[in-house]
Formats: C-alpha cells, sequence, structure tokens
C-alpha cells in the first residue's frame, strides 16, 4: 500500500521503514479475515458431519435460505454506514410480500405484481429518509421504529390479517426457480436462481460503494457527516437515497420470500431486521458509520447461514442457535474494538 | 451602494464586505462590520470569544447568508446560496475542527465533493478515477512540500499537524484564490505549529489570499501583513502588522485602545 516513489522523493525513509509482521498483516486481515473465519468454520462443520454439509444440496441450500437476509443485511449495510439504523425493513418486508400478493389475488398482470414488492420498499424507504432529513427526526432509530409499526399494520390491514397463497411462476422466479446444471454422480446438480441473484447484488454494491462518486460520499458521510456539507454535498439527499435503497432491497426481499413460500403471510419477517442488523455488525461493520465492506457483509450473512445449518443438521436446538448468533455479535464487535485500538492513532 | 458600477471602482481588494450585520433570532452576532483582504495578503482577525469572528468567516464563506450588508468579489457584487458558489469563486475555508473525514484516505479527502471521475461503457457509468486522485493528490502535496507516507493513509492515522497539512491541501486542491482558516494552529503541537505557518507563507507567495483566525500572537506576528480586530459583533481597530504591536493587538481583543484609560468591556456593561 506504500507508495515507494513517494517515499524516496521525500527521504522519509526512516519513518515508512520495516513496520512489524503484524502490522503489515493488519489491513489484509481487516479486509479478509472474514473469508478465513468462515473458512475455518466450514472445515469444523465438515469434521462434525462429513457426509453431508458439503453435498451440493447442503450448500445450495445455506444460500437459499440466507438469500432473504442477504438482500436486507446489505440495504441495512448502506444505512448504517451512514451511522443510521433501519428497523423497519422486516416490516416492509412483509408489506412488499403482501401487496404482490394481494395484487395477484385481484388479477393484476404479473408484470405489475413482480414489480409492486420493489416498488412498496422503495417508496416506504423514501418516506423514512424524508422523515429523518427533512422532519428533523432526532434519531433514524425513531422514524424507523415508526414505520415498523406502520409497515406492519399496512401488511395486515390490505391482506386482512390473512395469508394469500399461489402465485405465477414469472414472480416466484427468483426466489425459488432452479437452474439445472446436469448430474454429477447419480446426484442432480442444480444452482437456485436466488444464489445468482444475491451474487449479481453484492458485485453491484460493491461496484457502487467502492467506485461511485455517490459510493464514496456515504462512507464520507459516515465519517464526518460535517465535513461532507462544508464539502459542498447534499447530505439529506443522499440519506434520502440511502434510505430509499435500504427500503427497495427489503422490498426486494419480500418478493424473493414470495417466491420461496409461494405466498404472502403478514407475519412474514418479524425480528427479520435484527437478523440484518447482526449480519452486518459480524462482517465487521461499525455502528458508527463509515466503516465496513461489502465482502464483511457477505461473510456475515453466510456466518450466520452455516450457524443455523449446522445446528440444524445437528438437530441442535433453535434456541441454542439464538443463543451462539448472540454471542458471536458481542465478540465479533469486541474483536473490531481491539483491532481498531490497534489501528488508529488517538 | 447598489450599483455594480460604484462598487467596482472602489478598490482594488481580492473580497470586500461592507455593513455586514448578521442576526441570529434575537441575538445580533455581527453590526455593520467592514471588512476586505487583498491578492497575496495574510490578514490577521482577532477577537475574543463571541466577537463574531467565526459567524464574519461562514458569512464570507458562503455558510451563512447576511442579514444586511453586501460582498464584493474581485470587483464584483456577490450573493451565495451555498458554500459551493463561494467555492466556485475560488474561496476555501480551512474549519477549526478541521472537517476531514477519518475513515477514509488523504487523497479521498482533499477531492471529496470533487472526486474526479472517468466514464465508462460510452459515459452510462461514471465511476472515481481512485488513480487519478492518488495521483494529483500526491502531486499537490509535494508542490506544498507536505510529506506523507502515503496518499492512502487514513486521515485517523495521521498526526494533528498532518491532519491540518491535508486540511489546507484540500482547500487549495482547486485554484483558491483566497483561504479563510480558523484556528489553524490550535490543537497542533507546538513542533507542528511552524510548519503549518509555513504552509500560509507559501499561499502568500503564490498570490493567493489568506484570512488568519488566531488568538496566538506568535502566528499573528509571524506571518500576518495586517491585522484587524472585532469586538462585541463590530469592527474595533485595524493596522498593517508593522504600525502595531503586539501588546496592543492583545489590548484591542480586550477592547481597549492606547490612550484610552478604560476597558471598553466596562462601558458594554
Amino acid at each position: 500500500m506504500t507508495v515507494s516513489t513517494d517515499r524516496s522523493r521525500t527521504g522519509n525513509r526512516t519513518e515508512a521503514e520495516a513496520p512489524g509482521l503484524g502490522i503489515r498483516l493488519l489491513p489484509i486481515l481487516d479486509r479478509y479475515g472474514i473469508l478465513l473465519v468462515i473458512l475455518v468454520m466450514g472445515l469444523v462443520l465438515y469434521a462434525l458431519q462429513p457426509d453431508v454439509f458439503f453435498s451440493w444440496r447442503n450448500i445450495t441450500n445455506i444460500f437459499k435460505q440466507t438469500a432473504v437476509n442477504s438482500m436486507l443485511a446489505i440495504g441495512m449495510f448502506l444505512v448504517i454506514l451512514t451511522a443510521g439504523i433501519d428497523l423497519s425493513v422486516g416490516s416492509v418486508l412483509a408489506l412488499g410480500m403482501m401487496s404482490l400478493a394481494v395484487a395477484n389475488a385481484a388479477g393484476w398482470a404479473w408484470p405489475i405484481v413482480l414489480l409492486l414488492g420493489p416498488a412498496v420498499g422503495l417508496a416506504t424507504g423514501f418516506v423514512n429518509g424524508v422523515g429523518i432529513t427533512k422532519l428533523r427526526m432526532p434519531h433514524p432509530f425513531i422514524m424507523t421504529l415508526g414505520m415498523l409499526f406502520m409497515a406492519r399494520g399496512l401488511a395486515n390491514l390490505i391482506s386482512g390479517g390473512v395469508p394469500y397463497t399461489g402465485l405465477p411462476d414469472a414472480v416466484r422466479f427468483l426466489g425459488s426457480a432452479q437452474i439445472e446444471l446436469g448430474e454429477l454422480d447419480g446426484t442432480r446438480l442444480n444452482l437456485p436462481v436466488g444464489l445468482i441473484v444475491t451474487i449479481v447484488v453484492y458485485l453491484i454494491f460493491w461496484v457502487f460503494l467502492e467506485h461511485s462518486v455517490l459510493g464514496r460520499r456515504i462512507y464520507a458521510i459516515g465519517g464526518n457527516p460535517q465535513a461532507a456539507r462544508v464539502s459542498g454535498i447534499n447530505v439529506d439527499r443522499v440519506l434520502i437515497f440511502v434510505y430509499s435503497l435500504c427500503g427497495l432491497m427489503a422490498g426486494f426481499a419480500g418478493l424473493m420470500m414470495a417466491g420461496r413460500t409461494n405466498s404472502g403471510f403478514p407475519n412474514a419477517g418479524i425480528g427479520a431486521e435484527l437478523e440484518a442488523i447482526a449480519a452486518v455488525i459480524i462482517g465487521g461493520a461499525s455502528f458508527f458509520g463509515g466503516r465496513g465492506t461489502v465482502l464483511g457483509v457477505f461473510g456475515g450473512v453466510i456466518i450466520m447461514g452455516l450457524i443455523s445449518n449446522t445446528l440444524n443438521l445437528n438437530n441442535v436446538s433453535v434456541f441454542w442457535q439464538q443463543i451462539l448468533i448472540g454471542l458471536i455479535i458481542v465478540v465479533a464487535v469486541f474483536l473490531d474494538v481491539v483491532r481498531r485500538g490497534i489501528g488508529t492513532r488517538r | 451602494m447598489t450599483q455594480a458600477q460604484e462598487e467596482a471602482g472602489s478598490g482594488n481588494y481580492l473580497l470586500e464586505a461592507r455593513g455586514i450585520t448578521k442576526h441570529f433570532g434575537a441575538v445580533t452576532a455581527l453590526r455593520g462590520v467592514d471588512f476586505h483582504v487583498g491578492r497575496g495578503e495574510v490578514l490577521g482577525v482577532v477577537g475574543d470569544n463571541g466577537a463574531g469572528k467565526s459567524t464574519l468567516m461562514k458569512i464570507l464563506s458562503g455558510l451563512f447568508a447576511p442579514s444586511r450588508g453586501a460582498l464584493i468579489f474581485d470587483g464584483r457584487p456577490i450573493r451565495f446560496q451555498s458554500p459551493h458558489d463561494a467555492r466556485d469563486l475560488g474561496i476555501e475555508m480551512v474549519y477549526q475542527d478541521l472537517a476531514l473525514a477519518e475513515n477514509i484516505n488523504i487523497a479521498e479527502n482533499i477531492f471529496l465533493g470533487r472526486e474526479p471521475v472517468r466514464r465508462l461503457l460510452g459515459g452510462w457509468l461514471p465511476l472515481v478515477d481512485h488513480k487519478a486522485g492518488r495521483d494529483h493528490a500526491r502531486q499537490h502535496l509535494d508542490n506544498l512540500h507536505i510529506h506523507v507516507k502515503s496518499v492512502e493513509q487514513r486521515v485517523g492515522e495521521l498526526s494533528g499537524g498532518q491532519r491540518q497539512a491535508v486540511a489546507i491541501a484540500r482547500a487549495t486542491a482547486f485554484d483558491a484564490k483566497l483561504v479563510i482558516m480558523d484556528e489553524p494552529t490550535a490543537a497542533l503541537a507546538i513542533k507542528e505549529v511552524g510548519k503549518v505557518l509555513d504552509l500560509i507563507k507559501g499561499l502568500k507567495d503564490r498570490g493567493i489570499g489568506v484570512v488568519l483566525i488566531s488568538h496566538r500572537m506568535d502566528d499573528i506576528f509571524y506571518v500576518c501583513d495586517r491585522v484587524m480586530a472585532l469586538f462585541h459583533g463590530a469592527n474595533f481597530a485595524e493596522a498593517a502588522l508593522c504600525d502595531t504591536s503586539r501588546s496592543e493587538v492583545i489590548g484591542w481583543i480586550m477592547g481597549t485602545k492606547e490612550g484610552q484609560g478604560e476597558l471598553a468591556h466596562d462601558r458594554v456593561h
């Protein structure tokens, strides 16, 4: 990462030379450490269940189960990058899901039904953003807590509180379709479309956050909103965009869940916002904004998926999952505190 | 003073302010303040806490709009809607709290809000040109004789003096004509103060006007050409540096002028 030409020109050799191995490894660990964690976890799980764990079916299953959380977490990550929070994503997921299920039952054309979920999510996210910035809510917590109740209420209202079952294949495609890859040793290899969607969405977000002007400004706003403001950045507009995008992803998650379950049910996604926050935090993002990577969030989602997968495989009570995930959150943040103590000059 | 022609004839200042008054609700922060600074001039602005220095600077840099009064830049009357307008004219502000994002690197801080962009896919995909940003930042820092290990260092890893240098580099990265600095040395270790002051001298040599708010007489008397004092939101005194002394300027801050037996402070209360 150091610039050799610069160093020789300025003659700053002594200062720049030979930091300890640990210090040099730190940025790399910082960036890719989460992959290491996943690898270790994978090996342990493989040791526990050698026959099942690495089977194609189980691996794709993990991705199928994490697809919804992936969508919620990446939107949540954007919000947390700006030092905000969006508590409404679980309810918005349900609202998007119910909107499209009800519209389908009312006989709307499938392209509209398909777009309705994400569109409803986008709209609620926009309302969140406007409330936080223009109505000057003291903290995003308040506005999105309000939206948590409003969206849930709306989801119940439009459906009468009952589930709607049966959706056209085109609407279900993203959430449930499989692409057949062929056969290997007598087992059929099917690639769930949800996995492809996850990867594509994460790639788009990676390019957006690392390489677009707006993405870099989101990081800057998370680091120091005042600095961004005096740099001529319209912070309010960026925040409205961020919350809108988070809402869009929640609506999209609603579409995926509707596809997977072939239905809409108004109790969908209760508590999902907390799982999304957990994935983001496990992935190393700072709750105070400005720090974290798309790869980290992906890792956080996968770690949570691996835990529930393995505990299910090993017939461990779901209550242990909760305890374990809680522990991991605390440990992950503790490691972050330690890491930051080494990395930053105070 | 409504006609542009009249104002254009009124002197050769880079930036001039006339009769600036600013109310915040019932509080009057500035009353009828006049101000001017020339090209390549370093103007020191002194005054006690609450004298109105920071408010005046925020008006000059477009962050606040004055309640009354006129701004004239390069002989033309101007009105800022936002700091953006002031920046477009080449007026830059270095804030007391530095206004840097600690979580991103030096190069990105320097170009924050003005990121270099390259367009891919026939212009449809504008992406930040990280390499151009790094190269320009490196070159600009070299021009200013600012030394850092790497422009990819996060600002959070820098010392106070290095941060101040980055803040100044940021202010001058785009053809600045006037740089306003609010207490640039207040938070620095003593050995770093000299470097920042020399940086200010370097700006002056390039013909850039500098407005320096400082409490430190050492700073004022090391770099400034002229010093003006505000007291309770109004002009109090001003002089070329060679015509005044430290004790006189300190007196101004407290509201006393030579020959006046009493403290202005006592009159007010």
